[in-house]
C-alpha cells in the first residue's frame, strides 16, 4: 500500500467554509476545474452570508435558510466534498497534508486558506460570563436571540460597524442600548470624523446612549452578566453584553508551519503565501493593497474575500491575473444605507458633499489631493460615480467635490 | 404558484416556481443557476444581480427606485430592460415573467 492509499487526497483543499471558501470552490468549478475539491469548515453550517448576522438575521427579518450562499444541492452537484464541523489544526507543507482536530491527515495538491478570523475576546475580569457575546457566527447570534426575550438593557462594547449595527437592531427591538467606545469617536478605525459624528447623532436620536473615550474595567456578574464597570468606577447595568472589538485572524496553523505574516498571513498579488502551493484569501490575508499605497493590510469585507477567491481560482486554472480590485463595503443602520468605495485610512482631508441634515450626502476622502475613498450615506449615485474617481486617484479641488449640484462623473473628465 | 422563466448567459432556459416573499435574485440562486454573484445579498450595493426583463406580462414589476437606477448605471451592459433582481419581490403578480441574466461586468 502506498501513501496515497493510506491517506485521503484532494487536488484542492479549501480551509474555511465562509465567503471566500465558497467563492473559491464555485469559481473553480465555473472555470472548468475538474479535480477533486474538499472544503473544511469548523462551523456546522454550509457557507452562509455573514453580513446579515448583525442586520436582517438578528432583526428576524430573514431566516437562516435565506442566508445560504448556495443551496445544499449545489455543493453535491458541483462535487465539492464538505467536511463541516471539523477544524484544521496543523499544516505540513513538506508532506502536502493538513491535519484535522481528530488527527486525520488529508493530502492536498493545492491548499486555499480561507479561515477569516475569530472574534477578539475581552481579557478583563468577567469576560467569560454567560450573557456576553460576540457577533461573528450564526451560533453567536442564535445565542443572543435566545436570550433576548428576557433582556431589557444591553451594553455594546466597541463602536465599530458590527457593534453599531447590532445596537441599531436591538434598540429597534425596544432594548435600552449603551455603546461604549474607547476612542473619542465611533468608527475611528475605518472612517473620518464627519461620518463618525453623523452616525453618533443617529444612534443618539434613536435613544442609544453612545459613550466615547471610555475604558471598560471589567464585566460584572456572578454566573450571568449584570453589568459593566468603567475605568472611572461607574457601573452600567446590563443583562446582555455584546463585544465587537474586531477579529484575530485564524492563521495560527499556517504560521506554525512557517508561513510569513503577523496579524494575518502574508500573500503576494496572486494570493500565494510564502509556503509552496498554499494560498490565503479573505479576512486573514495580509496583502499589499493598491488602494492603500501598496501597504500590507487585511481587508474585512465580502468584496475582498470574493475577489481574492476568484484570483486564486484563476491562478489554479492557469489564467493568473493579479488581485487589483477596488474595495467596497456597505453597512445598514436604521434607515441609513452606508456604501463605501476605496480605503479612507491614511486620508489627510475630507470633503462633505451635500447636507447631512437631508440624510443623503457623501464624504470624499483625499490623500495629498487625490481621491482615495468615499463614504456615501443614502447616496448611491455618488457611490457608483465615485468609483471612477477612486480608480483614477483623481486630483479634484475640494471646492469642486463639495459642489453637490455637479455629478461626480462630470468632474473626472474635467 | 408563480412561474418565472430565466435564461442563463449560455442561453439555457430554466422555469422557476419560487415561493412568494423572496426576491427574484434569491429565487435564481435557489434554483441552482450559478451565474449571479449577488455579492451584497440584496442590499442594493453591488449590481452583481443584474438581469434583463424580456417579458413583464402585466406590467407588474415594482417601479425602479432611484438607488437601483443609480447602481445599474455602474453596469456597462445596461439597457432599458435592466433590473436588479434583488429588488424584485416574488409574488403572483410576476407569473409569466421572463428574464435573462445580464453579462458579467
Ligand atoms: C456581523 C458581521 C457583519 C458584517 N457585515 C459586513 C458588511 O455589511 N459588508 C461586508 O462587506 N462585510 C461585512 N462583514 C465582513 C464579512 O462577512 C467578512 O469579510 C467575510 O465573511 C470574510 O470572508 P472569509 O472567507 O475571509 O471568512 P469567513 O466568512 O469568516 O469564513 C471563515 C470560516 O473559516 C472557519 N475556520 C476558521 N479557522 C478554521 C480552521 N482552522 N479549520 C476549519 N475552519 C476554520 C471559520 O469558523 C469560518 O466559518 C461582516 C462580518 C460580520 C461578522
Ligand atoms: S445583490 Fe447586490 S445589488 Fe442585488
Amino acid at each position: 500500500m502506498d501513501a496515497s492509499d493510506a491517506q485521503q487526497h484532494f487536488d484542492v483543499i479549501i480551509v474555511g467554509a465562509g465567503h471566500g471558501g465558497a467563492q473559491a470552490a464555485a469559481a473553480l468549478r465555473q472555470r472548468g476545474f475538474a479535480g477533486t475539491i474538499a472544503m473544511i469548515g469548523e462551523e456546522p453550517e454550509l457557507p452562509y452570508e455573514r453580513p446579515p448576522l448583525s442586520k436582517e438575521y438578528l432583526a428576524r427579518d430573514k431566516p437562516f435558510e435565506r442566508l445560504l450562499i448556495r443551496q445544499p444541492a449545489f455543493w453535491t452537484e458541483k462535487n465539492v466534498t464538505m467536511r463541516l464541523g471539523e477544524r484544521v489544526e496543523a499544516v505540513d507543507p513538506g508532506a502536502r497534508a493538513i491535519v484535522l482536530a481528530d488527527g486525520t491527515p488529508l493530502g492536498y495538491g493545492q491548499l486555499v486558506w480561507a479561515t477569516g478570523g475569530h472574534a477578539r475576546r475581552m481579557t478583563c475580569d468577567g469576560a467569560d460570563l454567560v450573557g456576553l457575546h460576540s457577533v461573528r457566527s450564526r451560533a453567536d447570534v442564535d445565542r443572543i436571540m435566545a436570550e433576548l426575550p428576557s433582556v431589557t438593557k444591553v451594553v455594546v462594547i466597541g463602536g465599530g460597524y458590527i457593534g453599531l449595527e447590532a445596537a441599531a437592531v436591538l434598540s429597534k427591538l425596544g432594548k435600552a442600548v449603551t455603546v461604549l467606545e474607547a476612542q473619542d469617536r465611533v468608527l475611528a478605525r475605518v472612517a473620518g470624523p464627519a461620518l463618525s459624528q453623523f452616525i453618533e447623532a443617529e444612534h443618539r436620536a434613536h435613544g442609544v446612549d453612545v459613550r466615547l473615550g471610555v475604558v471598560v474595567d471589567c464585566v460584572l456578574g456572578e454566573a450571568h452578566v449584570t453589568g459593566v464597570r468603567l475605568a472611572g468606577g461607574e457601573e452600567l447595568a446590563a443583562d446582555l453584553v455584546i463585544v465587537g472589538i474586531g477579529i484575530v485572524p485564524a492563521v495560527q496553523p499556517l504560521l506554525a508551519a512557517g508561513a510569513e505574516g503577523v496579524n494575518g498571513v502574508a500573500v503576494d498579488a496572486e494570493c500565494r503565501t510564502s509556503l509552496q502551493d498554499i494560498f490565503a484569501i479573505g479576512d486573514c490575508a495580509l496583502h499589499a493593497n493598491a488602494y492603500a499605497d501598496d501597504l500590507p493590510i487585511r481587508l474585512e469585507s465580502v468584496q475582498n474575500a470574493t475577489d481574492m477567491a476568484t484570483t486564486v481560482a484563476k491562478v489554479i486554472t492557469g489564467a493568473a491575473e493579479p488581485y487589483d480590485a477596488v474595495p467596497w463595503f456597505w453597512s445598514n443602520q436604521y434607515d441609513i444605507r452606508l456604501q463605501t468605495i476605496g480605503i479612507s485610512a491614511g486620508h489627510d482631508a475630507e470633503v462633505v458633499r451635500g447636507d447631512p441634515a437631508t440624510r443623503s450626502f457623501s464624504i470624499v476622502y483625499l490623500k495629498q489631493g487625490r481621491v482615495v475613498a468615499l463614504d456615501c450615506l443614502n447616496a448611491t449615485r455618488d457611490y457608483v460615480q465615485g468609483k471612477a474617481l477612486v480608480v483614477a486617484r483623481a486630483t479634484i479641488a475640494p471646492e469642486q467635490l463639495a459642489d453637490h449640484a455637479t455629478p461626480l462623473k462630470e468632474m473626472l473628465a474635467a | 404558484m408563480t412561474a418565472i422563466t430565466v435564461t442563463t448567459r449560455e442561453g439555457v432556459e430554466h422555469e422557476l416556481r419560487p415561493q412568494d416573499g423572496i426576491s427574484v435574485m434569491e429565487a435564481i440562486r435557489e434554483s441552482g443557476i450559478d451565474e449571479l454573484l449577488a455579492l451584497c445579498g440584496g442590499c442594493c450595493s453591488c449590481a452583481t444581480c443584474h438581469v434583463f426583463v424580456d417579458r413583464d406580462p402585466v406590467g407588474q414589476l415594482p417601479p425602479m427606485s432611484a438607488d437601483e437606477d443609480d447602481l445599474l448605471e455602474s453596469s456597462s451592459s445596461r439597457t432599458d430592460r435592466s433590473r436588479l433582481s434583488c429588488q424584485l419581490p416574488v409574488s403572483a403578480a410576476l407569473d409569466g415573467l421572463r428574464i435573462t441574466i445580464a453579462p458579467e461586468d
